[in-house]
Formats: C-alpha cells, structure tokens, sequence
C-alpha cells in the first residue's frame, strides 16, 4: 500500500472510531438516565391526550372527513419525538464541549466531521428509539399496523432525525450557551413543529401561515410520516402529501438533512 | 534538577517548539508572541494568574483554537495544532474533566481508547493498568458521577495516558485538589517520567507547583517574562521576606520607612519587606514597635509567587487588593 493510501487508512479508521464511540455512548447514556426513559416516553403520551383530546372537540376538518383530532394529531407526536430528542441530545454539546466529554473526543485523532456524524447518529438514534416506542400506539391513534407504509415511514424519519439532530448540533455550537440556545428553541424550533402541519393543516384563510408551512422542512417530514401511516386508508384513499408527492415531500427533508449536516461541519470546524 | 531519562538525551532538537504565537479576541490580544522550547521527557511549566494566556496557550497547542500567527514544531518538523499526527502523539489532561459522569469508570476508559485505536487485545489490560495507576481498580464499574474531585482529577489523568503519549499537556492539572492529593498527583507525574519518559507540559498559577517543574515560562499579559529553572529564578531573588501583620498597615510601612529605612509592600497578607539575613532583622522590628501593635510576624525564602511579583508587578491571585 502506498504512503498516501496508508495515511487514508489510518485517518478512517480514526473517523469510523470518532462516530461509533460518540454513536453508541449517546444511546448508553438515555438507557443509564431512568427520568429521561420514563420523560420521554409519557411526554407523548399527555401531548397526546392532553392537546389532542382538548382539541378535538372544536377541530373540524372539512376536507378531510372522517379524520378525528387525536389521529390527526398522532403524526405530529411522532415528529414532535424526534424534534425533542435532537433539542435534549444537543443542548448537551454546549457544555460537553467547554468542560465535558467531548473535549477529549475533540483532541483525539478523528476529524470534526466524525463528530459530527457520530453525535447526529447518536441523537437520531435516541430520538428513533422514543418513535417507535410511540408507535407501538398506532392502533389506538386509528392506524392499523398493516396499513402503514413501514418503508416510507422509516425513510422519512431517520433522514428528517439526522436533519434535526445534525441541526439542533449548528445550533448548539453556534450560540454557545444553554440561555441562547433555549431562545432559539423558543422562537424557531417550536414553532417550526407548530407550524408544521402537526397541529392544524394549512388554511386557505391564512395565506402567510399557509406560505411558512410550505416552506417549513418539517411541514414535508410530517406529511411523509402522516402518507406512510396512512398508506392505505381504510377508505381506500390515502393523506395527500403538502407538495402533493411523496418524493418532492421526500426530496425537502432530504436537502434539510444534507444542510443541516452540512452547516454542523462547517461550524465545528471553525477553531475561535 | 532534570530526571533521569534527561541523562541519556543525545537528539538536540528540542521536542516541543512553539515560536511567536499570537491570538486575538476581537480587539484585545491574548496571546503576543509566545515563544517556548520543551525538551524531552522535561517537565515544563507555564506559570501566569488568570489572563495571562497560559489558558490560550494551552487551546492553540491542543488545537482547540486557532492562532493569527506562530509556528508549532514536533521534533524540528513544522505541525499545525490542528493535525491528526499531533494529536495521535499527544496526551490533554483538561481543567475540567473529559468524561462522561454518566459512565462508569471503565467504560470512559475505554471510549478513550477505541478513539485512539488502541489495539482491541491491549485494550482491557491497558485499562486495568489505568486504573490501577489511578487507585480506582475497586471502583471501575462505578459512575464518574459517584467519585470525588480528587477521583475524577485521577481518572482524567489515566484518561489522557490510554494511548501511551509521548507528550502530555495540561490544564491546571492540580487546581482545587488539597495538599495530600496535590502531592500525590505530582508524585505519579514523576513517577511517569521516570517510568516512559514522558514529555510534561502544564499551565499553573500554584507557585509550589511551579516549583516542581524542570523549567518555567513566566507568562503575563500573553507575552513570556522569562524562561528558567525555578532554583535560578529564586536565586535571582535576594534576601528573605518579611510579613508583618498588624493593626493600621500603613503607618506600619511608614515606621518601617522613617525608621528603618526599609520600602513596605503592602499585600493581603500584610506588609511585606524583603531585606537580607531576615532573622536578624525580626527582633530589631519587633523591639521597634510597641507591644501589641503587631499581630504577627513571619519569615520566608521566596518562592515563585514572589518571584513572579518581582518580573511582573503583578500577584499569580486574583485577589481584591493586592499589589
């Protein structure tokens, strides 16, 4: 082998061991945190009951009838899951990164694209796990497991979690501390759920609502997942998606995952 | 005073060499031109009070932050801080621990080690050893967050070694450990060098720790005062110091003044005089001054502190009121 490959090697290799550490101690850490497990797991569960039963008696969807709050309500859950997994998995990267763990994974031979990676696997991984969990409820939210579309639903999810994760760690690392961090919670990240479809359809009646959903990556991941579990109503005809195809519904959350991913690299290897 | 393995040092270039850094925050510049030389297996010290950039220092050569300018050499070859070849040399024993409290011992260990690759079958015996050099073999399958300060310091330390570096750089490696863990950390620390001739280099503001190292850089105000063996430093300092404490400090340093002709310093610990053959100078003072004007009265060699006071003007403490 040749010098040149040989140093290729190495560095990959270093890399491949920067993900998997950071990957599998992300995972180590929510099953060691039993508040965490039981937080994240009944979280859900009152948004769901809570919001969703209050709700559904004044929601009435025109066009779609048929459709109760509660199961309209579900997809978003499910997304809301992933959006709070990525928050709580990288709020943490202010503080880990300053006087933490990952100051030594910092100084250690992979590269800062590695972590990452290994950090947006980690996270993603923690939020798909709290997902599924949920989605066990399926049947109670009005979905049939035999009539979700498994492949759709899980394309959708773990590209739109690497999104969120890779985009919750730009976030994390670009304001640098937990008070800013909590902002941007309060005024992008949140209403970007709200806004996502989760909650209300968009309206011909509020035109600039309507137009920030269309925009919105996240309005496209909860239209994929609502697709996918309703992929074959019982109807007989399944939840037109917002671009009104699954794959330009698929492309959005794609192009904010590679973006998000993106702009964490490009941020981490900033050295101020 | 160097260790042993200095002895059979025949390479001339010196291990570690960093030449005119400089970084700025905005306006302010924290590091102006730092230039220093680490030999091997030394222990070398960069001693300044909080500012100073000996903190700076320590993230440009960890490749935590980037520098304006300045130069880095491993061994006579140029490096950039931030290159793999560094870093796989390289051990960073950080002020605030690189661990995950909600890991148990060992598994923080061997995070570290996958990251360094070390080799899956020297994995778990390094680790034993590890722990066995950190005094925690009885406590590897408890969480970091169970263990105590002087603990934690411990492991971070075995942390930094997984990869068996030949360099190690660190951070205040004994800030808030008290006496008898302080004295046990820098007895491993020899015991490493003299063992695997490791390269030591550490930030401190703890003047008696400053003592223990081969050679010092002197860093105030991000720029190097001086670089010398602590034994030359004191040296250079002349006489003996002199603390009296007492009621009204400043006519204290008058009296002194008028009476005896001596320049007072005042300090949080007193008023400060140092003249030559100190013990002969206490009973005159005393005798000087009527009784019970004084509270007490201490005589001291000087020691990094002082000597850093005397290049800089400046105290290694930070604390309200002092010269």
């Amino acid at each position: 082998m040749s010098h040149f490959a040989q140093k290729i090697a190495h560095n990959f290799a270093d890399d491949l061991a920067t993900v998997s550490v950071l990957w599998q101690r992300d995972l180590l850490r929510f099953l060691r945190q039993p508040s965490r497990l039981v937080g994240a797991l009944m979280q859900p569960l009152v948004f769901w009951f809570v919001i969703g039963g209050g709700l559904a008696s004044t929601f009435r969807f025109g066009a779609e009838p048929g459709v109760g709050y509660m199961q309209y309500f579900f997809p978003g859950i499910v997304v809301m899951m992933v959006l709070f997994a990525s928050i709580f998995g990288t709020i943490t990267v202010i503080e880990d990164r300053h006087a933490g763990f990952l100051q030594s994974v910092l100084v250690a031979p992979g590269s800062r694209t590695a972590v990452v990676i290994g950090k947006s696997l980690g996270v993603s991984s923690v939020g798909l796990l709290q997902a599924t969990a949920f989605l066990l409820l399926a049947p109670v939210g009005g979905f049939g497991f035999a009539q979700i579309d498994w492949l759709v639903l899980a394309s959708f999810l773990v590209v739109g979690a690497v999104g969120l994760s890779s985009f919750g760690f730009a976030l994390a690392w670009l304001t640098d501390s937990s008070q800013a961090y909590h902002a941007v919670m309060s005024i992008l990240l949140l209403p970007m759920w709200i806004l996502s479809g989760a909650m209300f359809p968009p309206s011909d009646d509020h035109p600039v609502l309507q137009t920030l959903m269309h925009y919105n990556p996240m309005s496209y991941m909860v239209s994929g997942v609502r697709h996918a579990l309703h992929a074959s109503d019982i109807n007989g005809a399944s939840w037109t998606t917002l671009s009104g195809s699954l794959t330009i519904d698929f492309i959005w959350v794609f192009v904010f995952a590679a973006f998000s991913v993106a702009a964490a690299t490009i941020l981490i290897h900033r050295r101020r | 005073m160097r260790g042993p393995f200095m002895a059979h040092e025949v390479q001339t270039s010196p291990h570690l060499s960093v030449d005119g850094l400089v970084v700025r925050f905005g306006k302010r510049t924290a590091l102006d031109g730092v230039s220093f030389d680490v030999h091997r297996g030394e222990i070398f010290g960069l001693l300044g009070p909080n500012g100073s950039g000996k903190s700076t220092t320590f993230h440009v050569l960890t490749g935590l932050l980037g520098a304006a300018s300045g130069q880095v050499r491993l061994d006579g070859v140029a490096i950039e801080p931030t290159e793999r070849a560094l870093r796989r040399q390289m051990g960073v024993v950080f002020q605030a621990a690189g661990l995950d409290p909600h890991l148990t011992c060992r598994e923080n260990l061997r995070c570290a080690a996958r990251l360094h690759r070390v080799p899956s079958s020297d994995r778990e015996p390094r680790i034993d050893e590890l722990l066995d050099f950190a005094e925690l073999s009885d406590r590897g399958h408890e969480r970091v967050k169970t263990l105590s300060g002087g603990m934690k310091r411990r492991l971070e330390i075995a942390r930094a070694l997984v990869h068996r570096p030949r360099l190690l750089v660190l951070d205040e490696p004994t800030v808030g450990l008290d006496e008898a863990s302080f004295e046990r950390t820098w007895e491993r620390l020899l015991a490493l060098r003299q063992r695997e001739g490791v390269t030591l280099l550490l930030t401190t503001h703890r003047p008696e720790e400053a003592a223990r190292c081969d050679r010092l850089a002197l860093l105030d105000q991000g720029k190097v005062l001086a670089i010398d063996t602590p034994e030359k430093f004191k040296a250079a300092i002349s006489g003996d110091i002199i603390t009296l404490v007492g009621k009204a400090p400043d006519e204290l340093a008058e009296v002194l003044l008028s009476r005896f002709s001596l320049t007072a310093r005042r300090t949080d610990e007193g008023v400060v005089v140092v003249v030559d053959r100190g013990h002969e100078w206490i009973p005159r003072l005393v005798e000087a001054l009527p009784y019970g004007r004084l509270s007490s009265v201490s005589l001291k060699r000087p020691s990094m502190a002082d000597v850093f006071l005397k290049l800089s003007g400046r105290t290694l403490f930070d604390l309200p009121g002092s010269v």
